[in-house]
């Protein structure tokens, strides 16, 4: 008795063994892949590795930040496979990629867009980017200089050290030009995270914040933004922001040195496709509908 | 205890090995002068990396710049003048609240309340200094900002009072707990002399026992301040974290930037060795210096007491 169980159990095991050591599921991984970049991608890269490396055990994805520069030119030394970038490859990083006979492919792999959000009871509904510029930098400081009732402002933002502030930065207070150096107004409160900023504004009728679309509340109202005056005020959505009518969005990308081939090739593949664009919404950024791209 | 308390048998055997248990208290008595040196060690240690840290910032941030008024790192702005005045600021309101309410609560514990309630209240005080002050922060941006924004009709609730109040309430407990041990040290003698002499119970407590456990309760009300000053979380949710120049009388009512708050808020994404690393380590350094100074003069203030009262005495 004992003996036919003990055989049954060393049964157990060797086919245990077998099937670890059997080529569909091998144990030690063969497949390494480097991926650094953007910090504002990081987090998103990060859950797709794991996500990817349960999936297939054989791969092995390492995963930094640093930059988008950094990565890309980790991307043109040849020490990572995939570039993680918030920006498009810049000419001269083009150029230089020519210089060392790379050819980077690009690939949009999530976009990211920035919501503005004030309380429901507000009746401002919709801004210019230079009539948000002009809040946010403190030349506009009571809601009825933009149709709104007699009440001061109270400016909201995330931590400077945020991506989301460094981007609003860009591409609202400075309206994108690079040689426009406003800042933020100093009374402008800092809080150390998203909840933060949606508490505030739930509760607070003079203010006004923004954050990632995917983490505005259904409950806020959120502003419609037109790049300036007499032009379409468009309200963000996953649609909006695909079609790229909505002016505080930007692609995020992920580069590889000319056609990727092999398991990277096959990571991006499945990036690009629903399991990976469902983790894209719920860290708070907007997936790629296939099929919208302009 | 169980010294004192000892059989004579043990006392016996204790005598019979004497050299042993010489050598054994030789031991006991390094240990605790290596942990008492260790303390001064350890702050020493702290200190000289604080300065390694910072003090590049000094070279790094021209003067002028350090000493300016505005705080925006990324952009290389590192004028902590902001951050110190947020600091003092939420600081100097907790301690406005904290040390009436902590010192009338220590001598109501101490002098009036009969013995049951005060077997209940000192524990109860001691429990609330056991709270979480993220627990407390909470409170603060759910009830208390929203609270005080619609009472003030403030542009919002996040201000240097919020986080003033927040503070006192944590402040509350250590200076309750320590002035109420500092009260009760007073002997009994000197409460029934000035009792005798025809003094109020009310004159009793603020002309004698007061007085007499004054530097305990000095004690209290400095370690209630440092541990204002010090607090962190509590603060960053609460304050609006904005890094304005708070030097008129309208900041209490209006959002500021604790040096706390920014060195836990920056020093997580920091960039090891950049200036903005050994700006927050600069910050790092004047909080330092500021706890040493309200200790320094804590204890030349009671030291001058004391040595006054014995004057008196001899």
């Amino acid at each position: 008795m004992r003996t036919a169980r003990s055989l049954v159990l060393i049964s157990i095991l060797l086919v245990g063994c077998t099937s670890a050591i059997a080529p569909p599921t091998p144990g030690p991984p063969d497949e390494y892949i480097e991926n650094r970049g953007s910090d504002t991608l990081v987090n998103l890269a990060l859950a797709w590795a794991e996500l990817y490396q349960q999936e297939h055990p054989e791969v092995r994805i390492s995963v930094s930040g640093g930059g988008s520069g950094v990565g890309i030119t980790a991307l043109l030394n040849g020490t990572v496979d995939i570039a993680n970038a918030s920006r498009q490859i810049k000419p001269e990083e083009a150029e230089q990629a020519q210089a060392h006979g790379i050819h980077p492919t690009e690939f949009v792999v999530a976009r990211d867009a920035i919501a503005v959000i004030v309380h429901p009871d507000n009746p401002v509904g919709r801004l210019t980017l230079q009539q948000l510029s002009d809040i946010y930098s403190g030349r506009i400081n009571n809601w009825s200089e933009v149709g709104g009732e007699d009440r001061p402002i109270v400016r909201l933002s995330r931590e400077t050290n945020s991506g989301t502030h460094v981007y609003f930065l860009q591409v609202v207070v400075r309206l994108g030009q690079s040689d426009n150096h406003t800042l933020f107004s100093t009374d402008t409160l800092l809080l150390p995270s998203s909840e933060g900023i949606v508490n505030e504004v739930r509760q607070n009728p003079n203010a006004i914040g923004y954050d990632g679309l995917g983490y505005v509340p259904p409950d806020l109202k959120t502003i419609a933004v037109a790049r300036g005056p007499g032009e379409v005020y468009v309200l963000p959505s996953a649609a909006t922001v695909n079609d790229q009518t909505y002016p505080i969005a930007r692609d995020l990308y992920m580069y590889t040195a000319g056609e990727p081939t092999g398991a990277v090739n096959a990571y991006l593949e499945w990036i690009l496709g629903q399991e990976a664009q469902r983790v894209v919404g719920k860290l708070g950024f907007v997936p790629i509908l296939r099929g919208a791209q302009p | 205890m169980n010294g004192e308390a000892g059989t004579p048998a043990a006392r016996g055997q204790a005598a019979g090995r004497r050299p042993r248990r010489d050598w054994g208290e030789a031991i006991i008595t390094r240990l605790i002068q290596l942990s008492g040196y260790s303390a001064v060690v350890f702050v020493g240690l702290i200190f000289f990396f604080l300065v390694r840290e910072g003090l590049p910032a000094l070279i790094e941030v021209p003067l002028r710049d350090l000493f300016g008024t505005r705080w925006y790192p990324i952009e290389g702005y590192f004028g902590v003048v902001p951050l110190l005045t947020g600091s003092l600021v939420v600081t100097g309101g907790a301690m406005a609240i904290a040390v009436p309410f902590g010192i009338g609560t220590a001598m109501f514990i101490s002098e009036i309340a009969p013995r049951w309630a005060r077997e209940v209240l000192k524990p109860l005080v001691e429990l609330l200094g056991g709270l979480p002050s993220v627990v407390l922060g909470f409170l603060g941006i759910l009830i208390l900002s929203p609270y005080l924004r619609q009472l003030l009709d403030l542009p919002t609730g996040l201000t240097a009072l919020a986080g003033s109040l927040l503070l006192g309430g944590i402040a509350l407990p250590t200076i309750v707990s320590i002035a109420e041990d500092a009260l009760d040290a007073v002997p009994r003698s000197y409460r029934d002399a000035a009792l005798a002499l025809g003094a109020t119970p009310w004159q009793t407590m603020w002309g004698v026992t007061l007085p007499a456990a004054r530097s305990g309760v000095l004690t209290a009300v400095l370690l209630g301040m440092g541990r204002a000053i010090g607090e962190t979380m509590a603060v960053m949710m609460v304050t609006g974290n904005a890094p304005v120049l708070a030097v008129r009388l309208a900041s209490i009512v209006s959002p500021v930037r604790t040096m706390t708050a920014t060195i836990a808020a920056e020093m997580g994404e920091v960039a090891s060795g950049s200036p903005h690393y050994h700006a927050l380590f600069f910050i790092g350094m004047l909080l330092f210096v500021i706890s040493l100074l309200v200790n320094v003069i804590a204890s030349a203030v009671v030291f001058r007491q004391r040595s006054r009262a014995e004057r008196v005495l001899s």
